[in-house]
């Protein structure tokens, strides 16, 4: 009982890492909050059950075709839709309103496409459905897999970014967007390519989410609503934080949900996100800043 | 001599719409309803955010809150009792989340609010699924058409009242230095929080009174209808369209954006979602210098009507990020 709440946890929180892992980065990067996140993760979910269903195809595979579209999708959306507010805000405040606003329309647009093409239905489809047995207790493969998948994208992401000299440069842009340009990087550039970096990450988040859920148009907005709040665990921009703060809350959502309710999940993580807030407010990784 | 002018406009403006129920059929009524529900949505919305710089996205969670509260209740207790109980709920609510929250920089503010809503509708569906074991409930009360439009109307009048009224206290005297310079409110002994925890909570119980006024429309009400994060977005674009920290500028810009919508989701019922969320691109693209911006124009043309500082254009979101509390 332990031992399978425990995995499942670490399932469910590996996939909350991966999936903010890529909105640290399109926020510490691109410094825009996107709140059509979840929905390009629900895309990628569905495109994922296509794949697997019509084509025959296995998401593994799928992921090869799904996440540099994800990709694209999010160097399109910043270069069309979030580049000129950035322009036109020139630094100034407008562009937090702006960016909310604009974001939440795609979240509407993408969700109204999905509903339209897929219907208000729990989607689900079976992929590696058999137990395998980790330290007595029996877990379903695709799970494992799960875990397996989130794990080593995100760790190699994470190494691509702190042993890398672009990785180094994209870090520089979050840690210190005026500065940047002074050392000679583009950070117009940088954002572009985080947002897009963000994109990828949200669309394997996706895949692997549909590998062991069921999910509805409609659920991108909890996604979002979660990556958010790992992500201020975490500290904005801080890739280990985000990490660590994704298995923490995916551990804790899980083992409420065995141990007292299902229906009351929501409300631990926003108990902690608030004792987060109100004790570290820059994070539980983040630097204390004056 | 102008505000006994602009005061005499309003009464006439609302006399004439309180007759509107004897000249309107029943589609008329409604629309009527769903128009008044906004305009005082929007406008307490704008009373808080407006003037606050925080942007809340927690209306529905209020607004859900008042209509369930009816739902729960309309069987045992009578109908101003039930609107009474709705109003001490929004302002515990209201109370406890401002209290933890408005110390935050904005941005956390808004994350938070983001999800208040789902949060209070999957505390709502436990209860009901666990602890009482019925989800979605029926209301049966004798209160028509017309009496929930001359409810909200009343609501409406106050909304702008106590916007008028907040402009000209010694609130929004303190309103106006904190939207300034937030260093020099607290050094002349300004309570920063409690000056922001006090306008936060009269605009949440003004939103959960609309939607508890609002209830009796539906007949049956679970926790997925009463709490669509929709309502939210609308009340947001109308305030900031309109011009939130205006007293009139939320009204202004609930009415257009209301008629609009109701068009849209009456011919394109399947495609709604994504007309909506295209419209919302279009007017952050089609408004130069950002949605904010656009209102600040619109009150430096006409200095004399403003009621308040322009705060949403001034309130470095952005910029507080990254400090939180300090």
């Amino acid at each position: 009982m332990l031992t399978t709440t425990l995995i499942a946890g670490l399932v469910l929180g590996g996939t909350y890492a991966l999936v903010a892992m890529g909105l640290t980065i399109q926020y510490g990067i691109a410094r825009t909050m996107n709140l059509a996140y979840g929905e390009t993760i629900i895309a990628a979910a569905f495109a994922a059950y296509l794949v697997h269903n019509s084509l025959g195809i296995s998401p593994i595979l799928g992921l090869v075709l799904i996440a540099p579209a994800g990709f694209a999708f999010g160097w399109l959306v910043y270069r069309l839709l979030l580049r000129p507010l950035v322009r036109r805000s020139k630094g100034g405040a407008a562009l937090e309103i702006d960016s909310i606003l604009a974001t939440f329309g795609l979240l509407f647009v993408i969700q109204g496409v999905m509903q339209v093409g897929f219907g208000g239905n729990y989607i689900s489809y079976s992929y590696m459905n058999f137990g395998v047995d980790v330290l007595g207790a029996s877990v379903a493969a695709n799970r494992l897999l799960a875990l397996v998948l989130a794990l080593a994208i995100g760790g190699g992401l994470y190494l691509l970014l702190t042993h890398t000299r672009w990785g180094t440069a994209l870090r520089a842009v979050a840690v210190a967007p005026a500065s940047a340009p002074l050392v000679g990087i583009d950070a117009d550039r940088a954002a572009r390519f985080g947002f897009a970096l963000g994109g990828a990450l949200a669309a394997c988040g996706g895949v692997v989410i549909s590998m062991y859920q069921t999910f509805t148009a409609s659920s991108g907005v909890i996604f979002t609503m979660k990556a958010l709040i790992v992500v201020i665990m975490g500290g904005v921009g801080n890739l280990a934080g985000a990490l660590s703060a994704g298995l923490i809350l995916g551990l804790v959502e899980t083992f409420v949900a065995t141990y007292v309710s299902p229906g009351l999940t929501l409300a631990a993580v926003y108990l902690i996100f608030l004792a987060i807030l109100l004790w570290r407010p820059s994070g539980l990784f983040g630097k204390a800043r004056r | 001599m102008r505000t006994a002018l602009g005061f005499a406009a309003a009464a006439i403006v609302f006399a004439v719409l309180a007759f509107a129920p004897f000249y309107l059929d029943a589609y008329g009524i409604g629309l009527m309803i769903g128009m008044t529900g906004y305009v005082t949505l929007a406008s307490a919305w704008g009373l808080f955010s407006g003037r606050t710089g925080y942007v809340s996205l927690a209306t529905v969670a209020f607004f859900g809150m008042g209509a369930y509260t009816v739902a729960v209740l309309n069987e045992t207790l009578p109908y101003p009792v039930i609107l009474l109980v709705a109003g001490a709920i929004g302002l515990l609510v209201a109370v406890v989340v401002g209290f933890s929250t408005l110390r935050l920089a904005g941005v956390y503010f808004v994350i938070f609010t983001f999800g208040l809503a789902e949060l209070i509708r999957q505390l709502v569906t436990w209860f009901e699924t666990t602890v009482t074991g019925t989800l979605g409930r029926y209301i049966f009360l004798p209160v028509g058409p017309e009496h929930i439009y001359w409810q909200l109307l009343v609501l409406c009048a106050a909304t702008l009242f106590i916007t008028w009224w907040v402009g000209r206290s010694r609130l929004g005297l303190a309103l106006r230095v904190i939207a300034d310079d937030e260093v020099v409110a607290s050094h002349i002994g300004i309570d920063i929080a409690r000056t922001k925890l006090a306008l936060f909570s009269v605009s949440a119980v003004i939103i959960t009174l609309v939607g508890a006024i609002q209830a009796p429309r539906w007949t049956y009400v679970e926790p997925a209808i009463v709490f669509n994060p929709t309502v939210s977005f609308l009340t947001l674009i109308m305030a900031l369209l309109g011009g939130a920290s205006r007293l009139w500028g939320p009204a202004l810009g609930a009415i257009p954006l209301f008629l609009l919508f109701e068009w849209l989701s009456a011919n394109f019922p399947d495609h709604y979602s994504i007309l909506l969320g295209l419209l919302f691109i279009v007017i952050v693209f089609v408004l130069p210098r950002g949605v904010a911006g656009f209102a600040k124009d619109l009150t430096r043309r006409r200095p004399g009507g403003t009621p308040a500082a322009p705060k949403l254009d001034a309130a470095p979101l952005g910029t507080e990020s990254r400090e939180a509390r300090s």
